[in-house]
C-alpha cells in the first residue's frame, strides 16, 4: 500500500500539485487519470522520489519514504519496478541484457539462474526468440513488454506505469493493460498506472484517482466513473464524440 | 558569476556521487573494459594520423626557420622531439579528444537523460552517476597515457619521414637530434598533464550530459558546451601545470 498525504509540488514557483491525498491499495490496479498537463506524471514521479516534494507525506506501507536518505531510498527502490512512457530500455543492451540488468546489479545468482529468470519474465510478457535483439529493432508494443519484463525481474512489491499505452494501437493497448492487471494480482503488487486512455480505465481501473489542474477531484472505481457528478471528470470521460452520443442516448 | 558558482557546486556534488562505492564491482569492471575499447582503443586511429602529420609539419617548419648554417642540423630533430613531448602529444591530443570523446560522452549521457534511461537506473536503485561516469573516467585515466606515448612515437616517426623525404635533414642527424640532451622527466610531465586532461574531458562532458533538460536540441547544445568548456579548462590547466611542473 502507498499513501500520499497533503502533497504539494511546484516548479520555479509554478504550482503543479496542490494538497493531493490518496491511498493506493496493494493487489489492485490503481489508476491516476487526467488531461495532459494535469500533473499525473509529476505525481507519479514524486511518489517514486524522482521529483523532491515541497511538502506532504509519502508512505510505502508503514515507511515514511519522503524523509529517507539516499541509501535507504536505494533499498526501497530495489522493490520498485517502473514502466516509463518511452519504455526507457537501455539502447546499448540487448533484450536479454536489459531484463538481466537488475539481476546483475543486485543478486548473486549464477549466470544460468539469471538467464532462467530472464527467460521466465520474457515468456510471461509473451516475448520469445528476441533475446539477442536490441531495443531499436523492436516495435513499440514489444518495447513496452520488455520494459515490463525488466520491471518484474526482481519480483517488485510496487509497480509504476507511466502512460503504458501511449503510442500503441488499441489492440496492443489492451494486451498491455491485461498484462499489468494480471501481474498485479499474481504478485500482489501495489500498482499505480498513469493514463488518459478511457479503454484502460474501463478495463482495469479497480481504483481511479482523477487529477485536474494539480488537484485530486474524484476518486472511485470504473463502475462508478460514468455516474460521477464531477463536471471536470465528466468533461474528460465524455470528451469522445461516441461516448457523448452513448450518454445522450442513455446506453 | 552566480551561475558559474552554482555550476561549480553542482559539478562537485556530481563528482561526490560518482566516487562512491560501486554497487557491484564486477559490473563496473565490465563497464570499464567496454569504455576502454570505446573511448580508448577507438581513438588510436585518429590520434595516430594527427600525430604523424603534426610531427611532419613541426619538423618541416623547424627546418625552414633554422636554415642558418650556424645552427647544427640535428637541432631540427631535437626541436621536433621536445615540441611533441612537451606540448603537442599531451595538449593538442587532449583538445582533439575533447572533441571526439567529450562530445560522444555528453550526447550519450544526455540522450539517456531525455529518454528517461537515467531515471530508470535511479528507480532500480542504481547510483546512475557512478554507474555511467566512473567507468568512463577510469577508462580514460588508464588509456590516455598510452595514447600520449603512441602520439609521441608516431609524431617523431612522422617528423623523421617528412624531414628525410623532403631532404631538409639526414636520417643520421635527425636520430642524433632526438637522442641529444634527452630529459626523461619530460615524458613524466607529459603523462601527468594527460591524466589531468583525461579527467577534465570525461568529467566535464559527463556533467554537461547528465544535467541535460529538454529534448534532442538540448542534447546537441550540451555536446557543444562539453567540447568548448573542456577545451578552455584544458588550456587553463595547461598553463597551471606547466608552471607547477617545469618551474
Amino acid at each position: 500500500m502507498i499513501s500520499v498525504n497533503n502533497l504539494y509540488k511546484s516548479f520555479n514557483g509554478v504550482s503543479v500539485l496542490e494538497d493531493v491525498s490518496v491511498t493506493f491499495e496493494a493487489g489492485m490496479t490503481n489508476l491516476i487519470i487526467g488531461q495532459s498537463g494535469s500533473g499525473k506524471t509529476v505525481l507519479l514521479k514524486s511518489i517514486v522520489g524522482l521529483h523532491p516534494i515541497d511538502s506532504g507525506e509519502i508512505f510505502y506501507d508503514e515507511l515514511r519514504f519522503d524523509k529517507l536518505d539516499f541509501t535507504h531510498i536505494k533499498e526501497i527502490r530495489k522493490e520498485i519496478g517502473m514502466l516509463f512512457q518511452g519504455s526507457a530500455l537501455f539502447d546499448s543492451l540487448t533484450v536479454e541484457q536489459n531484463v538481466r540488468f537488475p539481476l546483475d546489479m543486485f543478486t548473486d545468482k549464477s549466470m544460468e539462474e539469471k538467464i532462467d529468470r530472464v527467460n521466465f519474465c520474457l515468456k510471461r510478457v509473451n516475448i520469445v526468440n528476441s533475446n539477442k535483439l536490441f531495443p531499436a529493432e523492436l516495435s513499440g508494443g514489444m518495447k513496452k513488454r520488455v520494459a515490463i519484463a525488466r520491471a518484474i525481474s526482481l519480483n517488485p512489491r510496487y509497480l509504476f506505469c507511466d502512460e503504458p499505452n501511449s503510442g500503441l494501437d488499441p489492440v496492443t493497448s489492451i494486451v498491455i493493460d491485461e498484462l499489468i492487471s494480471e501481474l498485479t494480482e499474481e504478485y500482489n503488487m501495489t500498482t499505480i498506472v498513469n493514463t488518459h486512455d478511457m479503454n484502460s480505465v474501463m478495463k482495469i481501473g479497480e481504483k481511479i484517482v482523477f487529477i485536474s489542474n494539480g488537484r485530486k477531484c474524484w476518486e472511485g472505481s470504473n463502475k462508478e466513473i460514468l455516474d460521477s457528478d464531477c463536471p471536470a471528470l465528466n468533461d474528460f470521460v465524455f470528451a469522445n464524440a461516441l461516448a457523448r452520443q452513448l450518454k445522450k442516448s442513455g446506453v | 558569476m552566480f551561475k558559474f558558482l552554482a555550476n561549480l557546486g553542482r559539478y562537485y556534488l556530481l563528482m561526490r556521487k560518482v566516487f562512491t562505492k560501486p554497487e557491484k564491482v564486477a559490473v563496473y569492471y565490465k563497464q570499464t573494459m567496454h569504455e576502454l575499447v570505446y573511448l580508448g582503443l577507438n581513438s588510436v586511429g585518429i590520434i595516430s594520423i594527427i600525430s604523424f602529420f603534426m610531427g611532419a609539419v613541426i619538423t618541416l617548419q623547424t627546418a625552414y626557420n633554422t636554415e642558418n648554417p650556424i645552427y647544427p642540423a640535428y637541432l631540427i630533430g631535437l626541436g621536433c622531439r621536445d615540441s611533441i613531448i612537451l606540448e603537442f602529444s599531451s595538449t593538442i591530443t587532449a583538445l582533439i579528444l575533447a572533441g571526439k570523446v567529450g562530445s560522444s560522452i555528453a550526447s550519450e549521457i544526455g540522450t539517456m537523460r531525455v529518454t528517461e534511461q537515467i531515471d530508470a537506473l535511479e528507480i532500480m536503485g542504481v547510483n546512475s552517476a557512478s554507474y555511467l561516469i566512473l567507468p568512463k573516467i577510469l577508462a580514460t585515466l588508464l588509456f590516455n597515457p598510452f595514447l600520449t606515448l603512441i602520439s609521441i612515437s608516431i609524431g617523431i616517426i612522422g617528423g623523421w619521414i617528412a624531414g628525410t623525404t623532403a631532404g631538409v635533414i639526414t636520417s643520421q642527424d635527425f636520430i642524433y637530434g632526438i637522442q641529444y640532451a634527452f630529459i626523461p622527466y619530460y615524458i613524466t610531465y607529459s603523462i601527468i598533464k594527460t591524466l589531468f586532461f583525461a579527467f577534465i574531458i570525461t568529467s566535464v562532458s559527463a556533467y554537461e550530459g547528465y544535467y541535460v533538460d529538454g529534448g534532442s536540441l538540448e542534447v546537441g547544445r550540451a555536446s557543444t558546451k562539453a567540447v568548448v568548456y573542456s577545451s578552455v579548462i584544458i588550456l587553463l590547466f595547461n598553463v597551471i601545470l606547466t608552471q607547477l611542473l617545469l618551474s
